[in-house]
Protein backbone atom coordinates (compact mmCIF):
# COMPACT_ATOMS: atom_id res chain seq x y z
CA UNK A 1 0.00 0.00 0.00
CA UNK A 2 1.47 3.38 -0.97
CA UNK A 3 1.95 5.84 1.88
CA UNK A 4 0.65 8.74 -0.20
CA UNK A 5 -1.43 8.77 -3.36
CA UNK A 6 -2.13 12.21 -4.75
CA UNK A 7 -4.97 11.92 -7.23
CA UNK A 8 -5.15 15.08 -9.30
CA UNK A 9 -5.03 17.58 -6.47
CA UNK A 10 -5.08 21.11 -7.79
CA UNK A 11 -5.37 24.55 -6.32
CA UNK A 12 -6.44 27.85 -7.82
CA UNK A 13 -6.53 30.96 -5.67
CA UNK A 14 -8.53 34.09 -6.36
CA UNK A 15 -6.27 37.11 -6.26
CA UNK A 16 -6.96 40.83 -6.46
CA UNK A 17 -9.04 43.00 -4.18
CA UNK A 18 -11.90 44.15 -6.33
CA UNK A 19 -11.77 42.19 -9.57
CA UNK A 20 -10.83 38.71 -8.52
CA UNK A 21 -8.82 36.74 -11.02
CA UNK A 22 -7.76 33.12 -10.75
CA UNK A 23 -4.15 32.21 -10.04
CA UNK A 24 -3.25 28.58 -10.36
CA UNK A 25 -0.86 27.54 -7.61
CA UNK A 26 -0.95 23.84 -8.40
CA UNK A 27 -1.88 22.08 -11.62
CA UNK A 28 -3.54 18.66 -11.28
CA UNK A 29 -0.91 16.61 -9.47
CA UNK A 30 -0.58 12.83 -9.71
CA UNK A 31 2.02 11.38 -7.40
CA UNK A 32 2.59 8.21 -5.44
CA UNK A 33 4.97 7.83 -2.52
CA UNK A 34 5.75 4.29 -1.46
CA UNK A 35 5.73 3.10 2.10
CA UNK A 36 9.10 3.35 3.86
CA UNK A 37 10.88 5.60 1.39
CA UNK A 38 12.43 9.01 1.76
CA UNK A 39 10.82 11.07 -0.94
CA UNK A 40 12.15 14.47 -1.96
CA UNK A 41 9.81 17.08 -3.33
CA UNK A 42 12.03 19.50 -5.21
CA UNK A 43 11.43 22.82 -6.79
CA UNK A 44 12.55 26.44 -6.74
CA UNK A 45 10.91 28.91 -4.38
CA UNK A 46 7.26 29.45 -5.29
CA UNK A 47 7.03 26.20 -7.26
CA UNK A 48 4.02 24.85 -5.34
CA UNK A 49 5.77 22.64 -2.79
CA UNK A 50 4.27 24.29 0.26
CA UNK A 51 0.84 24.49 -1.38
CA UNK A 52 0.95 20.73 -1.96
CA UNK A 53 1.89 20.12 1.65
CA UNK A 54 -0.82 22.46 2.91
CA UNK A 55 -3.37 20.64 0.77
CA UNK A 56 -2.30 17.31 2.22
CA UNK A 57 -2.47 18.71 5.76
CA UNK A 58 -5.97 20.10 5.18
CA UNK A 59 -4.80 23.67 5.77
CA UNK A 60 -6.05 24.77 2.36
CA UNK A 61 -8.82 23.18 0.34
CA UNK A 62 -8.26 21.83 -3.16
CA UNK A 63 -10.06 23.25 -6.19
CA UNK A 64 -10.29 19.66 -7.46
CA UNK A 65 -8.83 16.23 -6.90
CA UNK A 66 -8.26 14.11 -3.86
CA UNK A 67 -5.59 12.11 -2.07
CA UNK A 68 -5.15 9.01 0.01
CA UNK A 69 -2.77 8.88 2.93
CA UNK A 70 -1.88 5.54 4.50
CA UNK A 71 -4.73 3.96 2.56
CA UNK A 72 -7.42 6.31 3.82
CA UNK A 73 -9.04 9.50 2.52
CA UNK A 74 -6.72 12.38 3.38
CA UNK A 75 -9.58 14.27 5.02
CA UNK A 76 -10.21 11.45 7.50
CA UNK A 77 -9.27 12.93 10.94
CA UNK A 78 -7.89 9.56 12.12
CA UNK A 79 -5.17 9.83 9.46
CA UNK A 80 -3.74 12.85 11.24
CA UNK A 81 -2.90 10.82 14.33
CA UNK A 82 -0.43 8.92 12.18
CA UNK A 83 1.28 11.77 10.40
CA UNK A 84 3.75 14.39 11.55
CA UNK A 85 4.26 17.78 9.93
CA UNK A 86 7.02 20.35 10.12
CA UNK A 87 5.98 23.59 8.38
CA UNK A 88 8.48 25.82 6.62
CA UNK A 89 10.12 28.28 9.03
CA UNK A 90 8.03 27.09 11.94
CA UNK A 91 6.87 29.42 14.67
CA UNK A 92 5.54 28.12 17.93
CA UNK A 93 3.82 29.45 21.03
CA UNK A 94 6.82 31.36 22.33
CA UNK A 95 5.47 31.71 25.86
CA UNK A 96 5.86 27.96 26.30
CA UNK A 97 9.01 26.04 27.09
CA UNK A 98 10.13 23.27 24.74
CA UNK A 99 8.89 20.71 27.26
CA UNK A 100 5.49 22.37 27.64
CA UNK A 101 5.06 22.69 23.88
CA UNK A 102 5.78 19.02 23.27
CA UNK A 103 3.50 18.08 26.16
CA UNK A 104 0.71 20.19 24.63
CA UNK A 105 1.16 18.70 21.15
CA UNK A 106 1.23 15.25 22.73
CA UNK A 107 -2.15 15.98 24.29
CA UNK A 108 -3.57 17.17 20.97
CA UNK A 109 -2.22 14.12 19.17
CA UNK A 110 -3.93 11.86 21.68
CA UNK A 111 -0.76 10.35 23.18
CA UNK A 112 -1.90 8.70 26.44
CA UNK A 113 -0.72 10.58 29.56
CA UNK A 114 1.42 7.70 30.81
CA UNK A 115 3.42 7.45 27.58
CA UNK A 116 3.48 11.17 26.97
CA UNK A 117 6.00 12.09 29.64
CA UNK A 118 8.40 9.40 28.49
CA UNK A 119 7.91 10.26 24.83
CA UNK A 120 8.56 13.98 25.43
CA UNK A 121 11.81 13.14 27.22
CA UNK A 122 12.89 10.82 24.40
CA UNK A 123 12.18 13.39 21.72
CA UNK A 124 13.97 16.17 23.63
CA UNK A 125 17.00 13.90 23.75
CA UNK A 126 16.69 13.01 20.09
CA UNK A 127 16.64 16.61 18.90
CA UNK A 128 19.28 17.71 21.40
CA UNK A 129 17.14 20.07 23.46
CA UNK A 130 17.23 18.29 26.80
CA UNK A 131 19.42 20.98 28.39
CA UNK A 132 17.15 23.84 27.37
CA UNK A 133 13.79 22.14 27.86
CA UNK A 134 12.77 24.63 30.57
CA UNK A 135 13.59 27.75 28.55
CA UNK A 136 10.76 29.69 26.89
CA UNK A 137 10.82 29.40 23.11
CA UNK A 138 11.02 33.18 22.71
CA UNK A 139 14.66 32.84 23.75
CA UNK A 140 15.43 30.16 21.16
CA UNK A 141 17.55 30.69 18.04
CA UNK A 142 16.21 29.83 14.58
CA UNK A 143 18.12 26.56 14.55
CA UNK A 144 16.78 25.58 17.96
CA UNK A 145 13.23 26.34 16.83
CA UNK A 146 13.81 24.09 13.83
CA UNK A 147 14.79 21.30 16.22
CA UNK A 148 11.62 21.91 18.25
CA UNK A 149 9.72 21.71 14.97
CA UNK A 150 11.26 18.38 14.11
CA UNK A 151 10.60 17.17 17.65
CA UNK A 152 6.90 18.02 17.50
CA UNK A 153 6.60 16.32 14.11
CA UNK A 154 7.90 12.98 15.41
CA UNK A 155 6.55 13.23 18.96
CA UNK A 156 3.57 10.94 18.52
CA UNK A 157 5.62 8.34 16.64
CA UNK A 158 3.88 8.88 13.29
CA UNK A 159 4.12 6.44 10.39
CA UNK A 160 4.52 9.22 7.85
CA UNK A 161 6.38 12.49 8.35
CA UNK A 162 6.12 15.60 6.17
CA UNK A 163 8.96 18.09 6.41
CA UNK A 164 8.73 21.41 4.59
CA UNK A 165 12.28 22.69 4.01
CA UNK A 166 13.64 20.96 7.12
CA UNK A 167 17.24 22.14 6.65
CA UNK A 168 16.27 25.79 6.38
CA UNK A 169 18.02 27.92 8.98
CA UNK A 170 20.34 25.17 10.16
CA UNK A 171 24.13 25.32 10.30
CA UNK A 172 26.14 22.49 8.66
CA UNK A 173 26.15 20.44 11.87
CA UNK A 174 22.42 20.91 12.28
CA UNK A 175 21.82 19.87 8.68
CA UNK A 176 23.87 16.78 9.20
CA UNK A 177 21.86 15.91 12.31
CA UNK A 178 18.59 16.32 10.44
CA UNK A 179 19.86 14.09 7.66
CA UNK A 180 20.84 11.46 10.22
CA UNK A 181 17.44 11.75 11.85
CA UNK A 182 15.67 11.26 8.53
CA UNK A 183 17.74 8.20 7.82
CA UNK A 184 16.94 6.91 11.27
CA UNK A 185 13.23 7.42 10.62
CA UNK A 186 13.53 5.44 7.40
CA UNK A 187 15.42 2.75 9.30
CA UNK A 188 12.49 2.60 11.74
CA UNK A 189 10.22 1.88 8.79
CA UNK A 190 8.66 5.32 8.52
CA UNK A 191 7.97 7.21 5.33
CA UNK A 192 9.51 10.66 4.98
CA UNK A 193 8.19 13.19 2.48
CA UNK A 194 10.24 16.35 2.44
CA UNK A 195 10.32 19.42 0.30
CA UNK A 196 13.52 21.25 -0.40
CA UNK A 197 15.28 23.44 -2.89
CA UNK A 198 18.69 22.29 -1.62
CA UNK A 199 19.54 19.58 -4.12
CA UNK A 200 22.55 18.15 -2.30
CA UNK A 201 20.26 17.24 0.62
CA UNK A 202 17.91 15.43 -1.71
CA UNK A 203 20.75 13.69 -3.50
CA UNK A 204 22.21 12.47 -0.21
CA UNK A 205 18.94 11.28 1.30
CA UNK A 206 16.20 10.43 -1.11
CA UNK A 207 15.17 7.15 -2.60
CA UNK A 208 13.04 9.02 -5.11
CA UNK A 209 12.37 12.62 -5.95
CA UNK A 210 9.75 14.63 -7.78
CA UNK A 211 10.48 17.96 -9.42
CA UNK A 212 7.82 20.63 -9.46
CA UNK A 213 7.99 23.98 -11.18
CA UNK A 214 5.33 26.68 -11.48
CA UNK A 215 2.80 24.30 -9.97
CA UNK A 216 3.45 21.53 -12.47
CA UNK A 217 5.16 18.21 -11.96
CA UNK A 218 8.22 18.01 -14.22
CA UNK A 219 9.71 14.64 -13.36
CA UNK A 220 9.59 11.79 -10.86
CA UNK A 221 11.98 8.94 -10.28
CA UNK A 222 14.77 7.31 -8.33
CA UNK A 223 17.88 9.45 -8.03
CA UNK A 224 19.94 6.80 -9.88
CA UNK A 225 17.47 6.75 -12.76
CA UNK A 226 17.38 10.49 -13.06
CA UNK A 227 21.10 11.04 -12.77
CA UNK A 228 22.57 8.13 -14.76
CA UNK A 229 22.66 7.17 -18.43
CA UNK A 230 21.90 10.65 -19.58
CA UNK A 231 25.28 11.11 -21.15
CA UNK A 232 26.52 7.48 -21.53
CA UNK A 233 30.03 8.56 -20.58
CA UNK A 234 32.68 7.14 -18.28
CA UNK A 235 35.53 8.68 -16.37
CA UNK A 236 38.92 6.95 -16.63
CA UNK A 237 41.67 7.78 -14.12
CA UNK A 238 45.28 6.64 -14.47
CA UNK A 239 48.57 7.42 -12.82
CA UNK A 240 50.91 9.74 -14.68
CA UNK A 241 50.97 13.14 -16.23
CA UNK A 242 50.85 12.23 -19.92
CA UNK A 243 47.92 11.62 -22.21
CA UNK A 244 48.74 9.05 -24.93
CA UNK A 245 48.22 10.33 -28.48
CA UNK A 246 45.72 7.54 -29.26
CA UNK A 247 43.52 8.70 -26.35
CA UNK A 248 43.81 12.32 -27.48
CA UNK A 249 42.74 11.15 -30.95
CA UNK A 250 39.50 9.81 -29.48
CA UNK A 251 38.59 13.36 -28.60
CA UNK A 252 38.69 12.64 -24.85
CA UNK A 253 38.37 15.52 -22.43
CA UNK A 254 41.47 15.19 -20.18
CA UNK A 255 42.52 16.92 -16.96
CA UNK A 256 45.87 16.46 -15.22
CA UNK A 257 45.88 16.93 -11.47
CA UNK A 258 49.10 16.14 -9.59
CA UNK A 259 50.22 12.72 -10.78
CA UNK A 260 46.83 11.68 -12.07
CA UNK A 261 45.01 12.10 -15.34
CA UNK A 262 41.24 12.05 -15.61
CA UNK A 263 39.64 11.52 -19.00
CA UNK A 264 35.96 11.64 -19.89
CA UNK A 265 35.19 9.36 -22.82
CA UNK A 266 32.19 7.72 -24.45
CA UNK A 267 31.23 4.34 -23.00
CA UNK A 268 32.03 2.62 -26.34
CA UNK A 269 35.58 4.00 -26.30
CA UNK A 270 36.37 2.31 -22.97
CA UNK A 271 38.19 -0.73 -24.45
CA UNK A 272 40.31 1.40 -26.78
CA UNK A 273 41.44 3.59 -23.86
CA UNK A 274 42.32 0.56 -21.70
CA UNK A 275 44.35 -0.90 -24.58
CA UNK A 276 46.18 2.41 -25.03
CA UNK A 277 47.05 2.56 -21.30
CA UNK A 278 48.36 -1.03 -21.42
CA UNK A 279 50.52 -0.23 -24.44
CA UNK A 280 51.99 2.81 -22.72
CA UNK A 281 52.39 0.82 -19.44
CA UNK A 282 50.36 3.36 -17.49
CA UNK A 283 48.64 2.25 -14.28
CA UNK A 284 44.85 2.34 -14.47
CA UNK A 285 43.28 3.55 -11.22
CA UNK A 286 39.52 3.71 -11.87
CA UNK A 287 36.77 3.59 -14.45
CA UNK A 288 33.44 4.99 -13.29
CA UNK A 289 30.30 5.92 -15.14
CA UNK A 290 29.74 9.65 -15.34
CA UNK A 291 26.50 10.57 -13.64
CA UNK A 292 24.70 13.76 -14.29
CA UNK A 293 24.29 15.50 -10.96
CA UNK A 294 20.79 15.98 -9.67
CA UNK A 295 21.43 19.68 -10.00
CA UNK A 296 22.19 19.33 -13.72
CA UNK A 297 19.04 17.26 -14.19
CA UNK A 298 17.01 19.77 -12.22
CA UNK A 299 18.33 22.76 -14.14
CA UNK A 300 17.74 20.96 -17.42
CA UNK A 301 14.13 20.20 -16.45
CA UNK A 302 13.44 23.77 -15.47
CA UNK A 303 15.10 25.11 -18.61
CA UNK A 304 12.99 22.81 -20.74
CA UNK A 305 9.86 23.92 -18.90
CA UNK A 306 10.75 27.58 -19.47
CA UNK A 307 11.35 26.94 -23.19
CA UNK A 308 8.01 25.14 -23.56
CA UNK A 309 6.24 27.95 -21.73
CA UNK A 310 7.96 30.51 -23.97
CA UNK A 311 6.85 28.67 -27.12
CA UNK A 312 3.27 28.37 -25.88
CA UNK A 313 3.19 32.08 -25.11
CA UNK B 1 -10.79 16.58 25.73
CA UNK B 2 -8.86 18.37 22.96
CA UNK B 3 -11.11 21.40 23.52
CA UNK B 4 -10.04 21.45 27.17
CA UNK B 5 -6.36 21.32 26.19
CA UNK B 6 -6.77 24.19 23.71
CA UNK B 7 -8.74 26.20 26.29
CA UNK B 8 -6.12 25.61 28.94
CA UNK B 9 -3.34 26.68 26.59
CA UNK B 10 -5.28 29.83 25.68
CA UNK B 11 -5.63 30.62 29.37
CA UNK B 12 -1.92 29.99 29.92
CA UNK B 13 -1.09 32.33 27.03
CA UNK B 14 -3.16 35.12 28.58
CA UNK B 15 -1.50 34.64 31.96
CA UNK B 16 2.01 34.53 30.52
CA UNK B 17 1.34 37.54 28.32
CA UNK B 18 0.60 39.35 31.57
CA UNK B 19 -3.05 40.03 30.76
CA UNK B 20 -3.92 39.67 34.42
CA UNK B 21 -1.66 42.65 35.15
CA UNK B 22 -4.75 44.74 34.43
CA UNK B 23 -5.78 43.73 37.93
CA UNK B 24 -3.10 46.03 39.29
CA UNK B 25 -4.58 49.00 37.41
CA UNK B 26 -8.02 47.96 38.62
CA UNK B 27 -6.84 47.67 42.23
CA UNK B 28 -5.20 51.10 42.07
CA UNK B 29 -8.32 52.65 40.56
CA UNK B 30 -10.59 51.12 43.15
CA UNK B 31 -8.48 51.86 46.19
CA UNK B 32 -7.96 55.43 44.99
CA UNK B 33 -11.70 55.85 44.51
CA UNK B 34 -12.49 54.28 47.91
CA UNK B 35 -10.09 56.60 49.70
CA UNK B 36 -11.34 59.61 47.76
CA UNK B 37 -15.08 59.03 48.23
CA UNK B 38 -14.46 58.18 51.88
CA UNK B 39 -13.58 61.83 52.29
CA UNK B 40 -16.62 63.19 50.45
CA UNK B 41 -19.77 61.81 52.01
CA UNK B 42 -20.70 58.77 54.04
CA UNK B 43 -24.09 58.53 52.29
CA UNK B 44 -22.91 58.18 48.72
CA UNK B 45 -19.60 56.43 49.20
CA UNK B 46 -21.11 52.95 48.95
CA UNK B 47 -23.09 53.97 45.88
CA UNK B 48 -19.96 55.31 44.19
CA UNK B 49 -17.85 52.26 45.03
CA UNK B 50 -20.47 49.85 43.64
CA UNK B 51 -21.08 51.94 40.52
CA UNK B 52 -17.45 52.62 39.81
CA UNK B 53 -16.29 49.14 40.77
CA UNK B 54 -18.79 47.23 38.65
CA UNK B 55 -18.46 49.59 35.69
CA UNK B 56 -14.69 49.12 35.84
CA UNK B 57 -15.10 45.34 36.02
CA UNK B 58 -17.29 45.50 32.94
CA UNK B 59 -15.05 47.85 30.94
CA UNK B 60 -11.77 46.16 31.82
CA UNK B 61 -13.28 42.81 30.89
CA UNK B 62 -14.76 44.03 27.61
CA UNK B 63 -11.44 45.58 26.59
CA UNK B 64 -9.63 42.31 27.40
CA UNK B 65 -12.28 40.23 25.61
CA UNK B 66 -12.01 42.36 22.48
CA UNK B 67 -8.26 42.75 22.39
CA UNK B 68 -7.48 39.11 23.06
CA UNK B 69 -10.47 37.77 21.17
CA UNK B 70 -9.66 39.56 17.91
CA UNK B 71 -6.22 37.94 17.79
CA UNK B 72 -7.25 34.45 18.81
CA UNK B 73 -7.59 33.15 15.27
CA UNK B 74 -5.93 35.78 13.08
CA UNK B 75 -2.73 35.82 15.15
CA UNK B 76 -2.49 32.05 14.94
CA UNK B 77 -2.87 32.19 11.16
CA UNK B 78 -0.43 35.07 10.78
CA UNK B 79 2.22 33.43 12.97
CA UNK B 80 1.44 30.00 11.49
CA UNK B 81 1.20 28.41 14.94
CA UNK B 82 -2.08 26.99 13.70
CA UNK B 83 -0.37 24.75 11.14
CA UNK B 84 1.09 22.42 13.74
CA UNK B 85 -2.23 22.30 15.59
CA UNK B 86 -4.54 21.60 12.66
CA UNK B 87 -2.17 19.03 11.18
CA UNK B 88 -3.00 16.93 14.24
CA UNK B 89 -6.29 15.17 14.87
CA UNK B 90 -7.89 18.47 15.88
CA UNK B 91 -11.04 19.56 14.09
CA UNK B 92 -11.37 23.19 13.19
CA UNK B 93 -14.51 23.63 15.29
CA UNK B 94 -12.70 22.17 18.29
CA UNK B 95 -10.01 24.80 17.88
CA UNK B 96 -12.56 27.67 17.82
CA UNK B 97 -14.57 26.32 20.75
CA UNK B 98 -11.38 25.65 22.75
CA UNK B 99 -10.18 29.19 22.12
CA UNK B 100 -13.56 30.55 23.22
CA UNK B 101 -13.55 28.66 26.50
CA UNK B 102 -9.93 29.62 27.11
CA UNK B 103 -10.73 33.30 26.76
CA UNK B 104 -13.97 32.99 28.70
CA UNK B 105 -12.05 31.21 31.48
CA UNK B 106 -9.47 34.01 31.55
CA UNK B 107 -12.24 36.57 31.92
CA UNK B 108 -14.00 34.61 34.66
CA UNK B 109 -10.77 34.39 36.67
CA UNK B 110 -10.09 38.07 36.02
CA UNK B 111 -13.62 38.97 37.09
CA UNK B 112 -13.29 36.85 40.22
CA UNK B 113 -10.24 38.81 41.37
CA UNK B 114 -11.90 42.11 40.49
CA UNK B 115 -15.01 41.07 42.40
CA UNK B 116 -12.84 40.38 45.45
CA UNK B 117 -11.47 43.91 44.97
CA UNK B 118 -14.96 45.41 44.77
CA UNK B 119 -16.08 43.66 47.94
CA UNK B 120 -12.87 44.69 49.71
CA UNK B 121 -13.42 48.33 48.71
CA UNK B 122 -17.03 48.07 49.85
CA UNK B 123 -15.95 46.71 53.21
CA UNK B 124 -13.37 49.48 53.48
CA UNK B 125 -16.00 52.22 53.04
CA UNK B 126 -18.91 50.68 54.96
CA UNK B 127 -17.01 48.48 57.47
CA UNK B 128 -19.64 45.74 57.14
CA UNK B 129 -21.60 43.69 54.63
CA UNK B 130 -25.40 43.75 54.43
CA UNK B 131 -27.74 41.24 52.77
CA UNK B 132 -28.38 43.56 49.81
CA UNK B 133 -24.67 43.43 48.93
CA UNK B 134 -25.26 39.91 47.62
CA UNK B 135 -27.05 41.58 44.68
CA UNK B 136 -23.61 42.60 43.46
CA UNK B 137 -23.10 38.93 42.59
CA UNK B 138 -26.06 39.14 40.19
CA UNK B 139 -24.53 42.18 38.50
CA UNK B 140 -21.22 40.33 38.24
CA UNK B 141 -23.01 37.33 36.75
CA UNK B 142 -24.61 39.58 34.12
CA UNK B 143 -21.22 41.11 33.38
CA UNK B 144 -19.76 37.63 32.80
CA UNK B 145 -22.68 36.83 30.47
CA UNK B 146 -21.84 39.99 28.53
CA UNK B 147 -18.24 38.83 28.28
CA UNK B 148 -19.36 35.54 26.74
CA UNK B 149 -21.18 37.44 23.99
CA UNK B 150 -18.28 39.83 23.41
CA UNK B 151 -15.77 36.92 23.29
CA UNK B 152 -17.89 35.07 20.75
CA UNK B 153 -18.30 38.20 18.62
CA UNK B 154 -14.57 38.96 18.73
CA UNK B 155 -13.87 35.39 17.66
CA UNK B 156 -16.44 35.65 14.88
CA UNK B 157 -14.77 38.77 13.47
CA UNK B 158 -11.33 37.30 14.02
CA UNK B 159 -12.24 34.32 11.87
CA UNK B 160 -12.51 36.40 8.71
CA UNK B 161 -10.99 39.85 9.14
CA UNK B 162 -7.82 41.55 10.29
CA UNK B 163 -7.28 42.31 14.00
CA UNK B 164 -7.79 46.04 13.46
CA UNK B 165 -11.11 45.64 11.65
CA UNK B 166 -12.20 42.99 14.13
CA UNK B 167 -11.53 45.41 16.98
CA UNK B 168 -13.53 48.14 15.26
CA UNK B 169 -16.47 45.78 14.54
CA UNK B 170 -16.51 44.26 18.02
CA UNK B 171 -16.19 47.55 19.85
CA UNK B 172 -18.86 49.18 17.67
CA UNK B 173 -21.23 46.32 18.37
CA UNK B 174 -20.55 46.64 22.07
CA UNK B 175 -21.34 50.36 22.02
CA UNK B 176 -24.47 49.94 19.84
CA UNK B 177 -25.54 46.95 21.93
CA UNK B 178 -25.27 49.03 25.09
CA UNK B 179 -27.93 51.34 23.58
CA UNK B 180 -30.03 48.49 22.14
CA UNK B 181 -33.02 49.49 24.26
CA UNK B 182 -32.94 53.02 22.79
CA UNK B 183 -32.64 51.53 19.32
CA UNK B 184 -35.76 49.44 19.95
CA UNK B 185 -37.64 52.49 21.22
CA UNK B 186 -36.59 54.40 18.12
CA UNK B 187 -37.77 51.51 15.91
CA UNK B 188 -41.17 51.62 17.58
CA UNK B 189 -41.51 55.31 16.74
CA UNK B 190 -40.17 55.11 13.17
CA UNK B 191 -42.23 54.55 10.00
CA UNK B 192 -41.79 52.74 6.70
CA UNK B 193 -38.40 51.43 5.64
CA UNK B 194 -36.54 53.07 8.53
CA UNK B 195 -38.85 51.21 10.93
CA UNK B 196 -37.94 47.89 9.32
CA UNK B 197 -34.26 48.72 9.28
CA UNK B 198 -34.21 49.96 12.86
CA UNK B 199 -36.18 46.94 14.09
CA UNK B 200 -33.87 44.56 12.24
CA UNK B 201 -30.77 46.27 13.62
CA UNK B 202 -32.23 46.41 17.14
CA UNK B 203 -32.78 42.67 17.22
CA UNK B 204 -29.55 41.80 15.45
CA UNK B 205 -27.19 43.69 17.74
CA UNK B 206 -26.64 42.17 21.18
CA UNK B 207 -28.94 43.75 23.74
CA UNK B 208 -26.36 44.67 26.36
CA UNK B 209 -28.62 47.23 28.00
CA UNK B 210 -30.65 44.35 29.49
CA UNK B 211 -27.49 43.19 31.28
CA UNK B 212 -26.78 46.53 32.91
CA UNK B 213 -28.28 46.41 36.38
CA UNK B 214 -25.43 48.23 38.09
CA UNK B 215 -27.34 51.40 38.95
CA UNK B 216 -30.40 49.59 40.32
CA UNK B 217 -28.21 47.27 42.38
CA UNK B 218 -26.27 50.23 43.76
CA UNK B 219 -29.65 51.48 44.99
CA UNK B 220 -30.32 48.05 46.51
CA UNK B 221 -33.23 47.30 44.16
CA UNK B 222 -33.72 43.54 43.71
CA UNK B 223 -33.38 41.85 40.31
CA UNK B 224 -36.29 39.70 39.08
CA UNK B 225 -35.54 35.99 38.76
CA UNK B 226 -37.16 36.11 35.32
CA UNK B 227 -34.56 38.63 34.13
CA UNK B 228 -31.76 36.37 35.35
CA UNK B 229 -33.22 33.45 33.40
CA UNK B 230 -33.95 35.57 30.35
CA UNK B 231 -30.45 37.06 30.26
CA UNK B 232 -28.86 33.64 30.73
CA UNK B 233 -30.81 32.11 27.85
CA UNK B 234 -30.19 35.17 25.67
CA UNK B 235 -26.42 35.23 26.33
CA UNK B 236 -26.01 31.50 25.74
CA UNK B 237 -28.09 31.69 22.56
CA UNK B 238 -26.32 34.77 21.19
CA UNK B 239 -22.84 33.48 22.02
CA UNK B 240 -23.68 30.10 20.47
CA UNK B 241 -24.90 31.77 17.29
CA UNK B 242 -21.81 33.98 17.01
CA UNK B 243 -19.57 31.02 17.74
CA UNK B 244 -21.38 28.90 15.15
CA UNK B 245 -20.82 31.69 12.63
CA UNK B 246 -17.11 31.71 13.50
CA UNK B 247 -16.94 27.93 13.12
CA UNK B 248 -18.77 28.02 9.78
CA UNK B 249 -16.44 30.65 8.35
CA UNK B 250 -13.33 29.01 9.74
CA UNK B 251 -14.31 25.54 8.51
CA UNK B 252 -14.02 26.67 4.89
CA UNK B 253 -11.18 29.13 5.18
CA UNK B 254 -7.90 28.53 3.38
CA UNK B 255 -4.95 29.08 5.70
CA UNK B 256 -2.59 30.67 3.19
Amino acid sequence: MPAIEILGLEKTYSVGFWRKRPKRALHPLQLTVEDGEIFGFLGPNGAGKTTTLKLLMGLVFPSAGSARILGREWTDPSVKAQIGFLPEQPYFYDYLTAHELLEYYGQLSGVPAKQRKQRVEQVLDKVGLRDVQGVQLRKFSKGMLQRVGIGQAILHDPKLVFFDEPMSGLDPMGRREVRDLMEQLKHEGKTVFFSTHILSDAEALCDRVAIIHKGELRGVGAIEDLTSSVQGKVEVVWQGTQVPASIKALGAECHVTGDRVRAIINENQQDAVIDALRRERLRLIAITPVRTSLEAYFVEKLRRAETTAGRTA
Amino acid sequence: MRIAHIASNTFREAVRDRVLYNLIAFALLLSGAAILVGQISIEIEKLVVINLGLTAVSLFGVVIAIFIGIGLVSKEIEKRTLYTVLSRPVRRWEFIVGKFFGLAGTLVVNTFFMAVGVFAALFYVSHKFVRADALILVALYFIVLQFLIVCALALLFSSFSSPLLSAVFAFSLFVIGSFAEDLRNFAALAHGVSRWLATGAAYLVPNFSAFNVITSIAHEQPVAGQLILQNTVYAVFYATMALSGAVLIFEYRDLK
